[in-house]
């Protein structure tokens, strides 16, 4: 414990090591970068919307407590953090210095304010993370220490930081009504970029901070436009015409994406999104009496070519799913877990063996399936999942809705027999991704347990990793939660994938962090 | 004004019936948020749905939103987080510029060619405007479009592949008025190519068959020339049907808009009416219908006018 709070002390100061080394090139400064945004966002405040979406555009105005590089957590508003030995108090030493955009100083009382009544009562996900928080105390203007009736893993608490930490500026927002306050609409930060302006189906724009606390010579770029183009095709033409500069998230076609990585113009793939890895699944509804038979479940398992999926549908980016937790959570992923390789003729095996021989027709059952309809991915996964299906005898059925029918189908009405669709990694295994295998979440919450899976040993796994202080023994029983998973399969988590972005080359020092493009740009330039 | 009075119960029924079929797609805005945030906990979601008044039964909501719409309030976007009327006012400019612009074109160009091909009927240019706008009716608009774009944006280089100015530029006065004329030059093109197609077969049937009537011959007896007959005698008459074909169609536009400014991303109605059916944003998907149906009243009304102009026989009462 002690060893991994010195290491956590060292990385608050790998960030100077950074920042001097982004000088070393021969840096441009000024310029307008204009990034693509396929949907519109209602609410810019990351302490309230714990969202992709936000972060693309929030993260440029507001700035975390912690963010995640490629070799580690860096503090950007807190320098240090430590944890007290029962895990119950963890102090966060603050960066002085810091104001926000409206030239007070950012202090504990920022942090303790937006802790308790943002974080802890608002917040998407927060809100489960800060469940046990009971107060935030400020012995120093620059000290915050966050009191837990629970453990709190230190680990858990800072991978979960550069998502869900943004404080907001307590004077804008102390007796007001937080969720109708304007600022939600025209952020007040501390961070590298003003806010100027958000024209509703247009753009937003935001400009240069002259008082960036990193010093004079950051951010490089003079302003930051985010333009709305929700049609795919038209934002890949604004790509090529030169009009933008970058696209993340998917947000061109995966055709256009190939056709454009050809163009010696283009930088594209997977690099600066590796925080935001999701699964491809097909998830079971499990109170129906076929599927709840363990060996049809593996059948369907063993009919899926996922190496032809990869390739065809991710065009090679992404590798096979291993369980709940992804290869890019390092400690807390094993490989040592049960798989299911392609083979008909083992899932042909293992459907007669439960009892479902195929009639004249060859089909042995029915199901009704829902895709989901979160872009192309999870489209023509569904589509790949009918046709797999086809090969051993099961008939699927598509019924395909836009996102309200299919939340609502699945999640509330349970009126599926499978579903396909993505999870979303984020972070740490407690933030997100355990809620969907835990029983008793009540009916009708999104990406909450839809199967109707429960088992005790899971539920215990669960609960015992997220107040677990110890490292190795949080891992061990994240290990274990994987293969009772892998064995159970409540849900196949068949592919690990990427999103994919595309982006100008022009734009300098472009995806250099895991999170990039919910990161703040201080030290991105354009070379023109 | 008799007429503007008795649109009110019909705009009223338009408005109830809209939103007992909106109820009735699966989710509400709550779910659509939360699809889009990737998630949120149970107590979050309650607490969305009662800020939003979604946990109330359909009937107490539209009896609510019923009130609120007598004192003309539009009530509060919940995707967009502002007024409803704010949201739509700052969008009906740019549908009613691509709109009037659209059929202007189409209007304009549609009767000329018209008039030509029935003057030359069967000859070669006839022929060749006909088979012109048979493959420009064909064309879908999205097709259209996103040809357009690639000829003239991406090839070409010459106009911007979408959005209404060229963002960050802050031009003023006549330099902006250019601006945005050419960033409507595409979106017009687009969505009145198909319009004027129809205007043209429509003029042209028309005119042949005005050219048959005997007023024409005593015309012609009096010793009226080409041009004087053609646009005196013929046109005049030959226009009634195709007005009423442009009034009729007005509110098509508005529909045929959806796709062409989705696709040049131009921040209008259409293109709101869509986000706001994918993302369950009632209010504003009402406040978007309520100011349609108004439109529509108005443009019927003055469809009215112009006949009565274009004909003094017809009578307005």
């Amino acid at each position: 414990m002690r060893g991994a709070r010195r290491r956590l002390l060292l990385l608050g100061g790998a960030l100077c090591v950074i920042a001097a080394a982004a000088q070393a090139e021969g840096v441009k400064r000024g310029g307008t970068a204009v990034i693509h945004m396929n949907a519109e966002q209602g609410v810019l405040n990351p302490a309230l919307r714990a969202s992709t979406g936000v972060y693309q555009i929030s993260g440029k105005f507001m700035e975390p407590l912690i963010d995640k590089a490629y070799d580690g957590y860096v503090g950007v508003l807190a320098t240090e953090w430590s944890s007290s030995a029962d895990g119950k108090a963890i102090t966060f030493k603050l960066r002085e210095g810091v104001k926000w955009h409206d030239g007070k100083p950012f202090t504990c009382d920022d942090v303790a304010f937006t802790a308790m009544n943002l974080w802890k009562k608002l917040l998407n996900y927060s809100t489960t993370l800060q469940a046990n928080l009971e107060a935030v105390d400020c012995p120093t203007p620059h000290t915050a220490v966050f009191k837990y009736s629970k453990p709190m893993p230190l680990e858990l608490l800072v991978a979960a930081m550069p998502d869900l930490g943004h404080p907001v500026p307590k004077h804008l927002y102390e007796g007001t009504d937080i969720l109708k306050n304007p600022y939600n609409q025209k952020p007040v930060g501390t961070g590298p970029f003003k806010f100027v302006e958000y024209k509703r189906g247009e753009y937003i724009i935001g400009e240069r901070n002259k008082d960036y606390w990193r010093g004079k010579e950051y951010p490089y770029l003079d302003r930051v436009i985010w333009r709305f183009i929700p049609d795919k095709a038209a934002a890949a033409a604004a790509l090529e015409a030169g009009e933008m500069h970058e696209s993340g998230f998917n947000g061109i076609s995966m055709e256009d994406m190939v056709r454009l990585s050809k163009d010696p113009r283009f930088d594209v793939g997977p690099k600066g999104f590796e925080n935001n890895v999701a699964h491809s699944t097909i998830e079971f509804n499990l109170r129906n009496p076929i599927l709840s038979d363990l060996r049809v479940r593996q059948a369907i398992y063993h009919a899926l070519d996922t190496d032809f999926a990869l390739k065809t549908i991710m065009r090679g980016y992404g590798k096979p799913g291993r369980g709940p937790i992804p290869s890019a959570a390092g400690a807390n992923y094993t490989d040592e877990v049960q798989t299911y390789p392609y083979n008909v003729e083992k899932a042909k095996a293992l459907l007669d063996e439960a009892g479902y021989k195929p009639d004249a027709k060859g089909i042995r059952f029915k199901l009704k399936h829902r895709p989901a309809p979160w872009g192309e991915y999870t489209q023509l996964w569904g589509e790949y999942f009918a046709q797999a299906m086809k090969q051993v005898g099961i008939s699927v059925e598509l019924v395909t809705n836009d996102a309200p029918g299919f939340l609502n189908g699945v999640y509330r009405d349970h009126d599926f027999d499978t579903a396909s669709g993505w999870h979303q990694f984020r972070a740490d295994p407690a933030v997100s991704t355990t809620v969907w295998l835990r029983s008793g979440a009540p009916v009708g919450t999104a990406w909450s347990n839809q199967f109707g899976y429960k088992s005790d040993k899971m539920d215990d796994l669960i609960d015992a990793a997220a107040v677990e202080l110890d490292s190795a023994k949080r891992a061990n029983l994240y290990h274990q939660a994987q293969k009772l998973e892998m064995t159970d399969l409540p849900v196949i988590f068949a592919m690990e994938h990427p999103f994919l972005g595309i982006t100008n080359k022009k734009l300098k020092n472009h995806h250099n962090t895991p999170r990039w493009d919910s990161s703040s740009w201080y030290d991105v330039w354009l070379d023109q | 004004m008799r007429r503007l009075v008795q649109a009110i119960p019909t705009i009223i029924l338009i408005m109830i019936g809209s939103f007992l079929l909106i109820k009735l797609a699966p989710g509400d805005t709550v779910d659509a948020l939360v699809g889009d945030m990737g998630g949120a906990d149970p107590a979050f979601v309650a607490r969305l749905r009662a800020e939003y008044g979604l946990d109330q039964s359909v009937f107490v909501q539209l009896w609510r939103y019923m009130l609120k719409l007598v004192q003309l309030d539009f009530g509060w976007s919940y995707v967009y987080e502002q007024p409803v009327i704010e949201v739509l006012m700052s969008r009906l400019a740019n549908t009613l510029l691509l709109m009037v612009s659209s059929l202007v074109v189409a209007f304009t160009f549609g009767v000329a060619l018209g008039a030509i091909a029935a003057r030359r009927a069967y000859s070669w240019t006839d022929n060749m405007i006909s088979t012109l706008g048979l493959v420009f009716y064909a064309m879908p608009s999205f097709f259209l479009s996103l040809l357009l774009i690639l000829i003239f944006s991406v090839k070409l280089g010459w106009l911007p592949v979408g959005g209404i100015r060229t963002i960050g530029a802050f031009k003023t006065g006549w330099a902006d008025v250019a601006d945005v004329a050419r960033h409507l030059v595409m979106p017009t093109a687009a969505l009145s190519l198909i319009y004027l197609a129809f205007y043209m077969r429509l003029m042209r049937t028309s005119v042949l068959e005005v050219m048959d009537l005997d007023f024409v011959r005593t015309a012609r007896a009096k010793g009226a020339g080409g041009a004087r007959l053609m646009f005196h005698h013929v046109m005049r008459n030959a226009l009634l049907p195709v007005v009423t074909l442009l009034g009729l169609q007005f509110s098509t536009v508005l529909g045929g808009s959806v796709v062409v400014e989705t696709i040049f991303s131009l921040p209008g109605i259409g293109q709101l009416a869509y986000t706001s059916v994918v993302k369950r944003d009632l209010n504003t998907l009402m406040g978007i219908i309520a100011l349609s149906s108004i439109i529509v009243v108005i443009v019927n009304v003055l469809t009215d006018l112009i006949y009565a102009w274009l004909d003094p026989r017809i009578e307005l009462k």
